[in-house]
């Protein structure tokens, strides 16, 4: 009976499964509740149909790219909520005060916090600014691959899905981010939380490579004719860069996750302390992939900037071929510091003193970057609308972030500081207001692209400040707590460290910081209500450059009706200036689209399925799940009929209807 | 017989299915990686030198890389237009590519037989780890193979077909390469003990 059980279940059991800590049960009832009451109003409000035709379904690079960021906004809410645990935490637990939670459940929360933040929310707004934008601003219709494309969303989705399953079934794991071993191998991390970490990061990181390949590709293939690489817009290239830099690290990722699974399932000696592992290969590999990635989410941020310091300086950028350079060094350089994660590893003088130079190498192509941004803006009749406010923020804290990192990368100092607050403050120094802010930005400023009216203003920039000034108050504390002798990850500390009124100061931040949160959230809710007031009729509502602003607002789903022509970087300022129309009616003709498809969604869940299975160890369904992954693979991979045409007919009605919709 | 054209959708696909092999590169890369690593760690257990057969495992070179003669050679008959060349082709390749499929398993099945296994030591982890994984890539190529045999046959040598077909070949001549790898390093460097 029991081998029964124990061959159709694995090692899954609901009674132990549910969660017992009260914070975590009331999460995974939160949670429940709250999904179910959105499956209700669906069923209630008979939404299935159109949800599953327009959006489950689709393969419109710009709705994927819109439910990229739905999914980061959500995880943002979610990876905050730790945010807020972590910091009362830190707060009251000193001395006689055990504080909130037990030294395991934060040990869950911020390593919840970390995994969240960065591969759901950072990644997600990263791919959803992708998405939206890289074929518009290209010429194209779509994607090289656009059935990839939601094949690569979808998997993005099971794996945050598959992570906040652990909340409600099994426990987070509490390894921390990147899940050291000998910690996270079974030995110290019996439980199930370390295996649905590697299963969500496996599932979404491979869906991070197709993406890598997909985009790589339509860069290269697909730009309108005289679209020379030299005359790409800025964010297509930070993107293009960012590419090569996903598919030479993410695989390292996968086989790094697969060794740690395979000791911890098979009793593989990969990384475990005896047995001839080695762990330290662990945190090489693991940083192999680590450093750059920090890269591949700053640089279309940067890219992102770029754009929009040239459009609301109207200038044409400053130094572009410098911006280019300096993107592919940032790239380069950033392959061969993995090492500054771990100076302390001992690897001796020369090592460290390599990896700390190359490090601080990364300094420069940055440097040259901010000043042409600066050069750009100079003598520019600048505009400050809200994503120059962010802009500004970034300018300023990603400095302070950068200034640190040379400071970290310096190894003497690193052994004083490493593994500290100091270090912490130093990341989130360099991630939110280098790649959170950017992004921001970015969504900000190509919003009415997607939607077609654009975002309330004033709530905006009070959004802005409030996370400039909570993120001093909430990071600049650490920094000092830091060199004071603080280590992260402290779930208690002793009264007589002084440290308490610095926790408070950052908890303080963090405050201001939800406050700014809020303020995003209504003034997204503000601007959906009042859009007739803020609509985009002219398509071009911030007298835009590049060719994303060519075509109405919202853009229409087959994008260009012809496919432009390009003779300069600015091909859209250019053409405003010197009055030429992109295409002319006559250059429209039929065009193809492929079809919608259902086969993101499938592979996705069942991605999910095989997924769960491993976790719980239920041999017969992770089988089943991959036969069936496999067997979608080839149904879809001989399907030869993806595609349909529009006529120029039907593409010509379209078009006088888009010209119409305002002028009427 | 007609010949078949190269679009540039297809094109784009060849590119795409190019860079995914890079990726995959990358991925294999990791592992040879921690192979180098770990090929010391024995902990007590056989090391290369007691393992490993070096005339066995050339005979699965061969079969290997005779099978993506064969491969090869069924690209040229598809560009020609010759169907029923396409598919005998294919089939020896399919029948090669699964006699080295089986010589592994033989082989892996030999040491686990002698008791040992992927959990003696980290050496064992890493050898069955990296060359399974070429060998799962294998099986899935065998599928492949499968696969586009039933279609050509159904359908003749389609422009669609064709793509499919030198994608194929560019993922087993791609595999071919990495096992060239594993010989030297894994099997010829380990019989020779460095
Ligand atoms: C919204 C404001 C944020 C605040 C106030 C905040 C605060 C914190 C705190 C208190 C910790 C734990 C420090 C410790 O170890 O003692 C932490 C860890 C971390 N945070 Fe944040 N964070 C924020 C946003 C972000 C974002 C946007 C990202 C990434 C995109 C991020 C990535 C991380 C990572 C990777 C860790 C390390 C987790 C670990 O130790 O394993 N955080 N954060
Ligand atoms: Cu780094």
């Amino acid at each position: 009976m029991d081998s029964i059980k124990h061959f159709i279940f694995g090692d899954f059991n609901l009674v132990d499964a549910i969660p017992k800590e009260m914070v975590t049960l009331g999460g995974a009832i939160g949670i429940t509740l709250g999904l179910l009451s959105i499956l209700g109003l669906v069923t209630y409000f008979k939404k299935w149909g159109y949800l599953w035709k327009n959006w489950f379904t689709t393969i419109d690079h710009k709705k994927i790219g819109v439910m990229y960021i739905i999914v980061a906004v959500v995880m943002l809410l979610r990876g905050f909520a730790d945010v807020i645990m972590m910091r009362l935490q830190q707060a009251t637990s000193v001395g006689s005060s055990q504080g909130l939670f037990t030294a395991d459940t934060f040990q869950q929360v911020f390593s919840a916090h970390g995994t969240i933040m960065i591969f759901f929310v950072a990644m997600g707004l990263m791919f959803g600014l992708i998405n939206i934008v890289v074929p518009l601003q290209i010429g194209a219709r779509d994607v090289a691959f656009p059935a990839v494309n939601a094949i690569s969303f979808w998997l993005f989705a099971a794996g945050m899905v598959l992570i906040n399953t652990s909340m409600l079934l099994g426990e987070f794991s509490a390894a921390g981010w990147l899940a050291y071993p000998p910690l996270s191998g079974i030995e110290f991390s019996p439980g199930v939380g370390v295996d649905y970490w590697i299963w969500a990061l496996q599932v979404a990181g491979i869906g991070t490579t197709l993406s890598g390949v997909n985009f790589l590709v339509t860069i290269m293939k697909m730009r309108a004719p005289g679209m020379k690489l030299m005359k790409m817009p800025i964010f297509t290239w930070s993107v293009l860069i960012t590419m090569v830099m996903v598919i030479s690290v993410f695989p390292i990722l996968t086989g790094t996750l697969g060794m740690l699974s395979l000791d911890r399932l098979m009793g593989m000696h990969f990384f475990t302390a005896g047995g001839g592992g080695n762990m330290m290969m662990y945190v090489n590999l693991i940083w192999a992939w680590g450093h750059p990635e920090v890269y591949i989410l700053v640089l279309p941020a940067f890219g992102a900037l770029s754009d929009i310091v040239a459009t609301y300086s109207r200038k044409k950028l400053f130094g572009y071929p410098s911006m280019v350079w300096a993107l592919a060094a940032i790239a380069f350089f950033s392959m061969i510091v993995w090492l500054h994660h771990f100076f302390t590893m001992g690897a001796g003088s020369e090592v460290n003193a390599f990896f700390g130079i190359t490090t601080m190498i990364i300094a420069i192509p940055t440097g040259v970057k901010i000043f042409n941004w600066l050069f750009t803006m100079a003598r520019g009749r600048v505009r400050f609308d809200s994503p120059m406010v962010w802009f500004i923020g970034f300018v300023f804290l990603f400095t302070v972030g950068g200034m640190t990192g040379v400071m970290l990368a310096v190894p003497a100092l690193d052994y004083q500081v490493h593994n500290s607050l100091f270090l912490v403050a130093h990341f989130h120094n360099t991630i939110i207001a280098g790649v959170v802010f950017g992004l921001f930005a970015g969504v900000t400023y190509w919003f009415p692209k997607v939607f077609g009216f654009t975002l309330h203003e004033g709530l905006g920039k009070a959004a802005a400040w409030l996370w400039f000034i909570g993120f001093a108050f909430a990071f600049g504390p650490l920094y000092v707590l830091g060199l004071m002798g603080a280590t992260r990850r402290l779930d208690h500390y002793a009264e007589s460290t002084g440290w308490q009124p610095l926790f408070l100061v950052a908890g303080f931040g963090a405050a201001l910081i939800g406050v700014g949160i809020v303020c995003q959230l209504l003034q997204v809710v503000i601007s959906i209500k009042n859009r007739k007031k803020n609509l985009d009729k002219t398509g071009d509502p911030w007298n835009g450059r590049t060719l994303e602003w060519a075509v109405p607002s919202p853009a229409p789903f087959y994008n260009f009706p012809a496919i432009p022509n390009v003779t300069s970087r600015d091909a859209f300022w250019q053409a405003k200036q010197t009055k030429t129309p992109l295409w002319r009616d006559s250059d429209i003709v039929d065009i193809h689209m492929p079809k919608n498809t259902s086969i993101g969604v499938v592979i996705a869940g069942l991605a999910f399925v095989v997924g769960f299975a491993i976790v719980w160890h239920i041999v017969w369904l992770a089988v089943v799940g991959l036969v069936a992954i496999i067997v979608s693979v080839i149904v879809r991979a001989t399907n030869d009929d993806t595609s349909y045409t529009i006529t120029r007919e039907e593409l010509l009605a379209m078009e006088k209807e888009h010209k119409q919709r305002y002028t009427a | 017989m007609s010949q078949v054209k190269i679009s540039t959708a297809d094109n784009r696909t060849l590119l795409g299915f190019w860079i995914y092999l890079m990726t995959d590169c990358v991925l294999f890369g990791s592992l040879f990686a921690t192979y180098a690593v770990l090929h010391q760690n024995t902990f007590g257990g056989p090391s290369g030198q007691d393992l490993f057969e070096l005339p066995y495992v050339l005979v699965e070179t061969l079969l290997l890389l005779t099978s993506s003669f064969t491969a090869g050679v069924a690209i040229l008959a598809a560009k020609a237009g010759r169907k029923k060349q396409v598919i005998g082709w294919l089939v020896a390749t399919l029948l090669l590519g699964l006699s080295f499929l089986v010589m592994e398993i033989v082989e892996f099945q030999e040491i686990l037989s002698s008791g040992y296994s992927w959990e003696t030591s980290g050496f064992l982890s890493s050898f069955f780890t990296l060359v399974a994984t070429h060998g799962a890539h294998i099986t899935i190529g065998l599928i492949w193979i499968g696969v586009m045999v039933w279609r050509v046959w159904k359908l003749g040598i389609t422009q669609g077909n064709l793509r499919r077909l030198m994608i194929f070949s560019l993922f087993w001549h791609f595999l071919d390469v990495v096992w060239i790898f594993i010989f030297t390093i894994v099997y010829l460097m380990g019989v020779i003990g460095i």
